[in-house]
């Protein structure tokens, strides 16, 4: 490995850059950089999304016409639910942690790695297994109980690998504990010195609050899965009403995790949000203290809400007034997160590069999920749009419109950092505007149709909602071109790109104090932090 | 890596030994948080269903032997103890003691597994593995009594495989004990070995009363 120590004057004394610290796959297999792990994650998680991808353009095809035209009704529950499972699990939930959370928070907060990089290395191949696994069931035939994996269908009726899924599940599961064990110690223990917790980055204040549900939710997950496994393989009587059993105790157990899940998906992208629009606005971000407790607060109050998915599953009227009250909670610090990021942009020196197209994409249509959010939380009107189109559309653009859409934002802005490369910027804002539009247009229509009624995990439906639907499904094609649009233009800046110095934006934050891309130990000598964070004067300094 | 006894040396990541312990504690503590949620969830599914059978569970739970329960109590406190010990024993750099301990910690955690294995054979020996062959013998519903074996099954079998592991990361530690590379001055992979081998011993301070004693003294349920 030694040969390839080339000096390059941004390099300084830190050693070569952590690409150059070995070309071989067995270097890349076995390192425990934070930086390279990052790397391999961000190679996976686009696999993974591009599998899950295609099974929704799948989706979207069948769906242009209200007759089953291109795949039959177990066909479409099998697309459904691989799209799901994959687009969360081997996707959402690892994307920003384990990709720029694992490059950036050792960075930000100026440690040399992760507090525990083998454990992290280990992350990375229990996220491959579960991910083979889920690639597996594809080429074995599919499993069709939808991504909620509920009971008694899929403990006892269906005829599917529900087995193999579940442990596909709750491996990535662990990988994500893994991941967000590693955060957790890093930002309590490894702070440089003059890093106090009022001077840390509001992205690790997000990945902080991302790392406590991982920990506390994810192991209820993991067991409840392995339970619908244990009684699918051997007839035990936990969730079978047959014996006894309570399903509907599945399904608590279930969203007592996944819709913390969901707060896993966007609380990483608040924090990224918050980033990107202190830098393009030139200003201190506005009521750091509440940004951060808003992030703590969305953490904690996740864990009480869980019951808003079971507003028809016959749980007592009073528990579901209960829960709808607290998910309207959840309403205030998403709102302070808003109107924080409003406050930020009021007399800022506002410009209009990429990571800024996707923050304000992000702010409007987290904007729209959200509110859409509380007239799902309300019982009346879920009554009437449970299990519609409304639904899908709501956790979409919370999901995607939030969550990718953040993840997109983080990949533009941090790209120069991780590869040292400038992407074209025209062409960067064009595919921003693609996917802006690209998404409304699919999934705006969607409202209109859940709330006319259309029922969502049909592949036929009737004829008077054809014409939303292909709406629907042509906007899906600016989406896709959208995604397309940055894998062919960041590959490409790999080999042309322009060089991008160690803060192409002029942005604060320890990661930018740095060479573009950083040295192995990331930091030269430890850094002393002496100044109140993004502190922005106004000027752009690159 | 090896660490000599004198003059250790913190991994690259960190800036001194302390720090290093700090960061190990810390995050073995967490883990420990996170691993107390697997059970969470089991115990709040089986309190559940105690709650809606109680007559069934009552009745059922008669069948599961004390003695049993009682002994296994023991066994694993007395364990928890050998770990204390060694980890007093390893500060004071008595490392031949510490490791002794351990052994002793892992005789016991045997002894614990060997009388589960034994308990479970004579629990499917009486029909009552709560599967498709599943033969009742109590007034109550038997359907429902399945349901209180499919708990006792999964709540001490997940138990048994925490037990499993802990063994095997003490039986891990034993060796570099001797050898001089955890001592006095560096042995946080040891106290969270230790932790974790507490945890499982407070696991199952829960399961022993919930499976074993709820409903014996009169008039509960």
């Amino acid at each position: 490995m030694d040969d390839t120590r080339e000096t390059d004057p941004a390099e300084g004394d830190a050693g070569p850059n952590y690409l150059r610290a070995g070309y071989s796959i067995r270097s890349w297999l076995l390192t425990t950089d934070h930086k390279r792990i990052a790397i391999l994650y961000l190679v996976s998680l686009t696999v993974m999304f591009l599998v899950g991808g295609a099974a929704a353009v799948l989706l979207r095809l069948e769906l242009i016409s209200s007759e089953a035209s291109l795949v039959s009704g177990d066909g479409y529950n099998k697309l459904f639910t691989l799209h799901g499972v994959i687009m969360i699990f081997f996707f959402l939930v690892p994307s920003i942690p384990a990709v720029f959370g694992n490059f950036l928070i050792p960075m930000m907060v100026g440690a040399r790695d992760m507090a525990f990089p083998r454990i992290n290395l280990a992350s990375w191949y229990l996220y491959m297994t579960g991910a083979i696994l889920g690639i597996a069931i594809i080429v074995g035939g599919g499993v069709d109980t939808g991504w909620t994996f509920y009971t008694p269908y899929s403990s006892t009726y269906a005829n599917t690998h529900v087995i193999l899924a579940v442990a596909g599940v709750f491996i990535a599961g662990f990988s994500s504990i893994f991941t967000g064990l590693n955060i957790v110690a890093t930002v309590y223990a490894m702070r440089a010195p003059g890093l106090g917790w009022g001077r840390l980055p509001l992205f690790v204040w997000s990945l902080l609050a991302t790392s406590l549900i991982i920990l506390l939710a994810t192991p209820v997950l993991a067991i409840t899965l392995a339970l619908v496994a244990v009684e699918r393989a051997t007839g035990i009587g936990i969730f079978d009403p047959g014996l006894g059993g309570d399903p509907v105790l599945f399904q608590h157990l279930f969203w007592f995790y996944s819709h913390p899940a969901v707060y896993i998906m966007i609380l990483p992208s608040l924090g990224v949000v918050s980033e990107i629009v202190a830098c393009f606005a030139r200003k201190r971000i506005y009521g750091y203290p509440f940004m951060a407790g808003a992030s703590i607060a969305i953490a904690i109050l996740g864990f009480f809400v869980w019951g808003h998915h079971m507003f028809v599953s016959g749980q007592s009227v009073y528990a579901g007034i209960v829960f709808s009250f607290l998910s309207f909670l959840v309403a205030v610090p998403s709102a302070v997160k808003v109107f924080n990021w409003i406050a930020t942009l009021h007399r800022g020196q506002i410009s209009f590069e990429t990571p800024m197209l996707y923050a304000f994409g992000f702010i409007g249509l987290f904007v729209v999920g959200g509110l859409t959010g509380l007239f799902t939380a309300t019982i009346a009107v879920n009554v009437h749009i449970h299990d519609t189109y409304f639904v899908v559309a709501h956790f979409h653009y919370i999901m995607v419109g939030g969550a990718l859409m953040g993840y997109l934002g983080a990949l533009h802005f941090w790209w120069p950092k991780i590869m040292g490369r400038l992407y074209p910027e025209r062409l960067a804002r064009w595919s921003a505007i693609f996917v802006f539009l690209g998404f409304n247009l699919t999934f705006f229509p969607q409202f209109l149709l859940g709330y006319q009624g259309m029922p969502r995990r049909y592949h036929v439906y009737p004829q008077e909602f054809e014409l939303l639907n292909v709406f629907s499904s042509g906007g899906a094609i600016f989406l896709g071109l959208g995604y397309l649009l940055p894998a062919i233009y960041l590959t490409w800046s790999l080999k042309y790109g322009r060089a991008a110095g160690p803060n192409p934006w002029g942005a604060t934050g320890l990661e930018w104090t740095t060479a573009s891309p950083p040295p192995s130990e990331n930091f030269a000598r430890t850094p002393r932090v002496t100044e109140p964070v993004y502190n922005y004067t106004g000027e752009r300094q690159s | 890596m090896s660490h000599g006894h004198k003059g250790v040396a913190p991994a690259h990541q960190f800036e001194s030994v302390e720090q290093q312990q700090r960061v190990a504690r810390f995050g073995m503590w967490m883990f420990l948080i996170s691993e107390t949620m697997i059970f969470g969830a089991l115990f709040t599914g089986y309190a559940v269903y105690w709650t809606l059978y109680p007559e069934a569970f009552q009745e059922a739970a008669q069948f599961l032997d004390v003695t049993y329960g009682t002994v296994m109590t023991v066994v694993l406190l007395v364990s928890s103890t050998t770990v204390a010990l060694a980890i007093t024993a390893l500060e004071g750099d008595r490392r031949r003691l510490a490791a002794g301990l351990f052994g002793v910690t892992i005789a016991l955690g045997l002894v614990f597994f060997v009388l589960k294995i034994i308990e479970y054979a004579e629990k499917i020996g009486d029909g009552l593995l709560p599967t498709r062959g599943f033969e009742y013998p109590g007034a109550e519903s038997a359907d429902q009594a399945q349901v209180f074996f499919s708990w006792y099954f999964v709540i001490t079998g997940t138990h048994a495989v925490h037990l499993i592991v802990g063994l095997a990361a003490i039986g891990f530690v034993i060796w570099p004990i001797l050898r001089g590379t955890y001592h006095a001055k560096y042995f946080s992979p040891v106290e969270g070995t230790g932790l974790y081998w507490h945890l499982v011993d407070v696991i199952w301070i829960f399961v022993f009363p919930l499976l074993y004693l709820m409903g014996r003294a009169g008039g509960m349920g």
